[in-house]
């Protein structure tokens, strides 16, 4: 049997322009999330735990980090001989080339890709949000309600709607209605950005849709509308658990955050359902006499002296003597010298912080500080409020 | 380009390490918080381009087995070479080997096949992290037949009588091997051999009917053949006992130590177990201690060693301790100069108090 049943497309082109200078090297997809992870590894192992063993990854914006991190695939278990992970960077072909310009541009011009596992449904994923979800339960839902297509949405707060992309169901379950950031929403049902699609279905709109020259080519401005105009049948699956989209440095804080809660929403000791990462082989961390740790998440390779509170530590940072480090992210492989005040801050890899540094705002509803220029030295006088 | 093959002889190691070698072997005991005792040799030896190593394996390798796989985690998934794990199997009636020597001869494919002219035999049980390719420049130099390694300690403790100690001229030629107790000189188990020379010993060795390669081919050669020493100056600890495997585990708290065993440019490697970074909730007071991914931790703990995924509950003491893999420390226990091994349980309100000299050591899987 030469096909799959189901083959998964993660879109993992986004510059990711509200993380700031956190995505000015790497694509948002690689950017660091929970102390060891990429939010990559999130969409990845949710597939490897979900049986699904095929998967494009659709590159496009800074795809050096993200190419390689990557690799064959096998931190994921999706080093496979038919199917596994690829990743599909745009390319030229006889009749010209260009980049994607929009999520289902970039799904219709790797047909070829898909093609060649004829698969019956296609999974489409976004590579830029944190969640635990088992993509075979919606396939299951799918295929036994008939659907054409599947939008996978998750109940916000009614206040929040307007902020989302809404689904507006019958009692069936079926979507009747999308409304793309509704100024008054009729429902409380967020797309999540995961689609199942009939391949046979989603090839047609691909190919009616590439020969629309007003489209934007996205499937939830085009391909979604294009589907529910033709009275397909599109149903909604209701995801029950944490979700969340870290696009900007306010989120991303708060989501490292919401690790911390002593019974975490998003449970990362979960062994039935693992989060798998790339292995940076570091010792395990040290806690020296004068440390002191409280409420944070350290990794391997760390090196703490100071104070760590309320913060998400990544592998190989140091934290030298009198120290405090409060309520931030710190990001791989940063040096936190002697005397440094870090308060509400995310700090980028590699990062040099040199003594007596002050860094961010201490008062509980101050903006996030970001300090993000990767391998950066910040003087003593550093000090900033923004 | 000058290739080494490596050889991880376990024939004679004994599982001394009580407990903890009721049901592995010495090289498979966990250690340091993330590793196994073999981490270090095939680290050491993926680190001087070391692509084939064999592991000679004699009794309870199961869990080794386990630990190695294909060698991925060392890089020594190859399509030639790579890693071997050699398990003694030979039903030859007309074999004559005996001891190690039945591993050398019958595994002697392996130094056949290998593109490598130098062979490394190394044990498990001397932790350094020590430069190969030094080694070998410093073999070549010399001219010798072998290349033994060996660690001047500044202190002779009791785990080192149980060592070789080498006389050493001032032309680091080894003039003598034996067990003298008062010879700092430790011979780390460890040698750079030729492979030619290699052969030509096992031959000579089966032939006059010997069992340990080291003890009759090479200290048994001593005059006949060109010994050389290298020393090695890093980092050292042998563990042959309870005691050796407590004091050397406790020295790894020194940040200083952490660095010389640790190096960037020399990792240690070990199987990826994909555990998340370990969890400090508001409750815990942790100080002095090195702890591996995936730990949860709401109790005191100080001056110890945990392992990945140890559970540590509010109310719970933990000093001067090692907690391997998975286990769980209830709420109001205490544990004082104790070793657990993996996955045992502590329920709540148990005291377990060891002497600082000699810990109480639990063996796997029990629950208290």
């Amino acid at each position: 049997m030469k096909n799959k049943q189901c083959v998964a497309m993660l879109l993992a082109g986004g510059q990711g322009t509200r993380l700031k200078s956190l995505t000015k090297q790497i694509a948002k997809p690689a950017v660091y999330f929970g102390g060891k992870y990429r939010i990559i590894d999130f969409p990845l192992s949710n597939c490897a735990n979900s049986g699904i063993d095929t998967v494009g990854v659709l590159t496009q914006y800074e795809p050096l980090i993200l190419n390689d991190y990557i690799g064959i695939g096998d931190t994921w278990d999706l080093d496979r001989k038919f199917g596994g992970v690829s990743v599909l960077p745009p390319f030229m072909q006889a009749e010209g080339g260009g980049w994607y310009t929009g999520t289902a541009n970039a799904i219709y011009r790797n047909l070829k890709f898909l093609n060649q596992y004829d698969p019956e449904h296609v999974l489409v994923l976004s590579g830029d949000h944190i969640y635990k979800m088992d993509y075979s339960e919606m396939l299951d839902y799918h295929i036994g309600s008939g659907a054409d297509a599947t939008i996978s949405v998750i109940e916000v707060p009614w206040e929040d709607a307007s902020r989302f992309g809404i689904m507006n169901t019958d009692d069936g379950g079926r979507i009747v209605e999308f409304d793309e950031k509704p100024e008054k929403p009729k429902s409380n049902l967020a797309s999540m950005g995961v689609y199942i699609f009939r391949w046979d279905v989603l090839k047609q709109y691909l190919i009616e849709d590439a020969e629309k020259e007003d489209s934007s080519h996205d499937f939830g401005k085009d391909i979604i509308p294009a589907l529910l105009y033709d009275y397909k049948k599109l149903m909604a699956f209701t995801f029950e658990g944490y979700w969340k989209d870290v696009g900007t440095v306010d989120s991303l804080w708060e989501a490292n955050m919401d690790l911390l809660k002593k019974e975490p929403e998003l449970n990362l000791n979960d062994h039935t359902w693992r989060m798998y990462s790339k292995n940076p082989n570091q010792p395990p961390q040290y806690i020296a006499p004068q440390a002191t740790v409280n409420n944070a998440l350290i990794n391997e390779g760390c090196r703490i002296y100071g104070t760590v509170d309320t913060s998400i530590i990544f592998y190989g940072v140091h934290v030298d003597e009198s120290s405090v480090v409060k309520d931030s992210v710190i990001m791989p492989d940063v040096k936190i010298g002697k005397n440094v005040k870090i308060h509400r801050a995310i700090i980028a890899k590699g990062t040099v912080v040199e003594d007596g540094a002050v860094i961010g705002d201490p008062s509980p509803d101050s903006e996030i500080t970001l300090v993000a220029e990767q391998g950066s030295v910040l003087a003593s006088s550093y000090a900033t409020n923004s | 380009m000058d290739r080494i093959a490596g050889i991880i002889n376990l024939d004679h190691e004994q599982d001394v390490l009580d407990e903890l070698t009721y049901f592995r072997c010495g090289a498979a005991v966990p250690f340091a918080g993330r590793y196994r005792m073999i981490d270090f040799a095939i680290s050491n030896m993926t680190n001087a381009r070391i692509e084939s190593v064999a592991v000679f394996a004699r009794r309870k390798y199961r869990s080794l087995m386990d630990h190695l796989e294909q060698g991925k985690a060392w890089d020594l998934d190859r399509k030639f070479g790579g890693l071997f794990i050699l398990p003694p199997d030979w039903n030859d009636p007309t074999d004559i080997s005996r001891g190690d020597l039945q591993h050398f001869h019958n595994n002697i494919d392996f130094i056949n096949r290998t593109l490598a002219n130098y062979i490394l035999v190394s044990g498990s049980q001397n932790i350094c992290n020590i430069n190969y390719q030094d080694v070998l420049a410093e073999h070549k130099e010399s001219g010798a037949d072998v290349t033994v390694v060996y660690k001047k300690v500044d202190e002779l403790y009791p785990e080192h009588d149980r060592a070789h100690k080498l006389d050493i001229d001032e032309n680091n030629r080894v003039t003598a091997i034996h067990n003298d107790q008062h010879n700092s000189n430790v011979y780390m188990d460890m040698y750079i051999i030729d492979k030619n020379v290699l052969h030509d010993l096992i031959d000579e060795c089966i032939a006059h009917g010997c069992t340990h390669f080291f003890l009759d081919g090479i200290k048994g050669k001593l005059p006949d053949i060109n010994i050389n020493a290298y020393e090695y100056t890093g980092a050292h600890a042998l563990i042959n006992s309870i005691e050796s495997y407590y004091r050397n585990s406790s020295k790894l708290l020194d940040p200083e130590e952490q660095e010389r065993f640790f190096k960037e440019d020399n990792p240690i490697y070990t199987k990826v177990k994909n555990e998340a970074p370990s969890k400090y909730l508001t409750t815990s007071n942790v100080t002095n201690t090195l702890v591996a991914n995936g730990c949860i931790i709401e109790g005191h703990v100080e001056d110890s060693i945990l392992f990945r995924g140890v559970k540590v509950a509010e109310g719970a003491v933990v000093k001067n301790s090692i907690i391997m893999q998975r286990c769980e420390i209830d709420s109001n226990a205490v544990l004082e100069n104790v070793i657990l091994d993996k996955d045992c349980s502590i329920s709540e309100g148990r005291t377990l108090i060891g002497a600082p000299e000699k810990p109480y050591v639990v063996p796997k899987r029990k629950t208290m």
